[in-house]
């Protein structure tokens, strides 16, 4: 089994914010992120998918088509937007770095498990250098 | 859902490679460098990643600064800054960063949640690194 890793990075914003709360426990356990006006992160996505390698073209899946599907299902969606406020899936949830790994997965595993060769593996999101998060799946 | 979240932190020390077991000749055949009498020093790296189920409420695996201030007092306190073979973890072992790797590993479990540390990564350099995972 061969692990593979596409990298791409997008920029966007975001808030923290519990609307079952009250401001001033929002503030306590988010801090900074609470800020209602938002602020914003160059976020690294690392894409890894398993698999074999194919006899003839020694790859477990064209670098080019994984970053197609990036492009099209996590890059249109995510980059120079707010999450919060543009991107659906963050309407109701959070958009926490754990929140945008499960997110993540969730568009790409139809296209890419769909396609009937690797499977996805791993998402990984850095928020910054020092933080990441990174969902695996149900499994 | 299950879902992990990692934070890298930097520390400073000095550390010098010797077994107590080996002859001299043999520490300088097998440390090379790293056996030079007064040590030497690195930025470390340590990587930590801790997975559990993500808190409806929050969004989060882990408060970063419940995390933050783990570290902060299980390994920063104790080891940055400082000269590793003096640390008593390392009085019958030598302060590889695999041994470091191990040491910090069991720090943190002992101070996380159960069964919420997934692994400790500490690069000695930008080109060298290890990794100790939940067995």
């Amino acid at each position: 089994m061969i692990f593979l890793t596409r990298r791409a990075t997008f920029s966007a914003s975001h808030y923290y914010w519990n609307e079952a709360w009250t401001a001033e426990k929002n503030e306590q356990v988010f801090g900074r992120c609470a800020n209602r006006n938002g602020h914003g992160h160059n976020y690294t996505l690392e894409v890894t998918v398993a698999g074999e390698p194919d006899p003839v073209t020694g790859f477990v899946v064209d670098l080019k088509w994984l970053k197609d599907v990036m492009e099209q299902e996590v890059m249109a969606a995510y980059d120079h937007r707010h999450l919060n406020l543009e991107v659906a899936e963050f309407a109701k949830t959070i958009p926490t770095t754990e929140n945008i790994a499960i997110a993540i997965w969730n568009r790409m595993e139809p296209a890419v498990n769909g396609a009937g060769g690797a499977r996805l593996s791993r998402v990984r999101v850095y928020e910054t250098p020092e933080i990441f998060a990174e969902y695996r799946g149900e499994a | 859902m299950k879902a992990y979240f990692g934070r890298r932190y930097t520390l400073s020390a000095s550390h010098r490679l010797h077994a107590e077991t080996l002859s001299g000749e043999e520490n300088r055949a097998v440390y090379g460098k790293c056996n030079n009498p007064h040590g030497h020093g690195h930025n470390y790296v340590v990587e930590v990643l801790v997975g559990g189920d993500v808190d409806a409420d929050t969004g989060m695996v882990m408060n970063m600064v419940a995390l933050d201030e783990t570290v902060r007092g299980q390994v920063m306190e104790r080891f940055d800054h400082t000269n590793l073979n003096l640390d008593p973890v390392f009085h019958n072992q030598v302060p590889t960063t695999e041994n470091l790797c191990r040491a910090v590993f069991a720090l943190l479990k002992d101070a996380l949640p159960a069964g919420e540390l997934e692994y400790v990564r500490v690069e000695e350099t930008e080109n060298n690194f290890f990794e100790y995972c939940r067995q």
